[in-house]
């Protein structure tokens, strides 16, 4: 038999099968390169799963500046003392060594979608079949004249990227002085992690009880209440931490002082206090703003939910916390993690010429610790809908803890040991 | 035409052979993508393939039938949960059938990593 007529038999076999509503349609992307940018929950997940749904047949390479990754979930479990940077680092070695990834340290400066060429920091170009743009988030200080200024940046911390800002916060609570205030301002919605600074807030007061009984925790929020698990969150500041937590909606910032350890609003007083936190607005992940992927009011990237292509770059794909959303969808880890798998089955589709899925289904469970043990969850599960073309939550589905508990608490650490291994083991 | 014809008869006859042996061979690996995107959404908290780093079920190599049967429970409210019977809801029975059957053609346990 000639190998030509063997593909066809076997290609024919194939077809009677998918005919029959049984399994098989042949997936095959030998020699077809995918550049993947970004190693947070959604670009190492695309990554691996490139590699595994293809039966390891594609080329992957991923492009990440950090030599290990480092989790945001569980940060703030940093920041309030109760684990190390250490406990939540992850090396990247899992993705080369089990699913042979190709790993570049480096950052990737300009895309040039006609040529399918990527251009990283220290000068290589790379050429893609596809590529997979998963950058995260920016932080916009365009509107905060005060955090402009010469190290200012430094002087009043985000963390919201965890890594040395995660460390230096903490830093700054110990060298506080007990009776001090600790103030985090919250952008207007939507940013990362909705629920993410209030459980900060929690960690921080839970540290303050133990170490600096008189200190106090002021939440300045832009938004006109809690966007999170509100319910759950005042039901821990009204209770574990009544007297040393207050919580002030619409509270829209509109300056810093830096040196005078102060926070300007727009409508408010100014609030002076001993350690300042600001979450400033955020948007799509610089490349994808320097590059026009952000096509949607200059901040976020519109795509396609069913292979995550960009709505204006073909052959390029956005995932993560950098996309326009769908409606109720949070920019969360755990969902950057589903959304790595649904593009990397639709790419690996793409690049075998099989049809791409038709109906994604996926979900979200997000923990929030509201003291170093006890934590609470919000889950939902997200379907395609193919008239609207958008992912819809399932009606019916998903919900929030009765009640913070210690169970909950146990089980969202083994959410992280689970979804780190998930992204990269 | 009448090459075409024989060529056909040949590859009806011949797929019948090779899809079961491809089957065998390959297991999940040849199940549709769309299976693999429904059962991959599981693995965030319960490891990949199902296999668990601890602190949630392993799902790789359970029995189908248990596997579906639970998820029923937790969508009736008979098994409690603090997630599953908020999730379980979310996906119908021919996803919960396909998912089910991607965990149970698995081994129990995890295979060594492959990577070429």
């Amino acid at each position: 038999m000639q190998r030509r007529e063997f593909i066809q038999i076997v290609g024919a076999g194939a077809a009677a099968t998918a005919l029959g509503g049984c399994a098989t349609t042949e997936i095959n992307a030998k020699g077809a390169n995918v550049v993947v940018i970004g190693g947070g929950y959604g670009g190492a997940t695309a990554a691996k799963y490139v590699r595994k749904f293809s039966n390891y047949t594609a080329d992957v390479t991923l492009i990440e500046p950090n030599q290990n990754f480092i989790s945001c979930p569980l940060s703030n479990l940093v920041v309030g003392g109760s684990k190390q940077i250490e406990d939540i680092t992850v090396s990247y070695e899992g993705l080369r060594k089990n699913h042979g990834v190709n790993l570049i340290k480096d950052s990737v400066v300009s895309i040039d979608v006609s040529k399918r060429q990527v251009t990283l920091a220290g000068g290589a170009t790379l050429f893609y079949d596809r590529l997979i743009v998963s950058p995260g988030i920016d932080l916009s200080y365009e509107k905060l004249p005060g955090m402009l200024k010469p190290n200012a940046q430094e002087e009043v911390l985000h963390a919201w990227k965890a890594g040395p800002q995660t460390v230096a916060l903490r830093k700054q609570l110990e060298e506080m002085k007990n009776g001090g205030v600790f103030a985090i301002s919250i952008p207007l919605a939507p940013y990362r992690c909705p629920p993410g600074p209030y459980e900060r807030a929690c960690q921080v007061a839970d540290y303050f009880k133990k170490s600096k009984p008189k200190s106090k925790v002021l939440i300045l929020d832009a938004n006109d209440d809690v966007t999170s698990k509100a319910a759950l969150f005042k039901a821990a500041w009204a209770t574990r931490y009544a007297g040393t937590v207050e919580y002030r909606p619409k509270h829209a910032l509109s300056d810093v002082d830096v040196k005078g350890k102060t926070l300007k609003f727009e409508f408010n007083d100014d609030i002076k206090a001993d350690v300042l936190n600001v979450l400033p607005p955020m948007s799509a992940g610089k490349i994808a703003l320097t590059t026009g992927l952000a096509n949607m009011n200059a901040r976020w990237c519109e795509v396609d939910f069913l292979t995550f292509e960009s709505k204006v770059a073909p052959n390029v794909h956005v995932l993560g916390d950098s996309i326009q959303v769908a409606p109720l969808m949070p920019k969360s880890g755990h969902m950057a993690n589903q959304h790595g798998k649904t593009c990397a089955a639709a790419v690996v589709a793409i690049l075998s010429g099989v049809e791409v899925n038709q109906l994604p289904v996926y979900n979200n469970t997000c923990y929030s610790f509201v003291s170093p043990t006890d934590a609470i969850h919000v889950s939902s599960v997200h379907q395609y809908d193919a008239q609207k073309r958008t992912m819809l939550t399932v009606h019916g589905s998903g919900g929030l803890s009765a009640a913070a508990n210690p169970l909950e608490g146990e089980y969202a650490q083994a959410w992280a040991r689970n979804i780190w291994a998930d992204m990269l083991a | 035409m009448k090459k075409t014809m024989k060529k056909t008869w040949v590859s009806g006859w011949l797929s019948g052979v090779f899809i079961t042996l491809f089957m065998m061979s390959v297991g999940v690996s040849a199940q549709p993508l769309q299976v693999k995107q429904w059962a991959s959404s599981c693995f965030a908290c319960h490891g990949t393939d199902g296999y668990s780093e601890g602190g949630m079920a392993s799902l790789a190599g359970q029995k189908k039938s248990d596997l579906i049967e639970k998820m029923k429970d937790y969508q009736s409210g008979k098994r409690v949960a603090s997630v599953m019977h908020q999730l379980s809801k979310g996906y119908s029975d021919e996803q919960i059938e396909a998912i089910a059957t991607y965990f149970s053609a698995l081994p129990h346990q995890k295979p060594a990593a492959k990577n070429k």
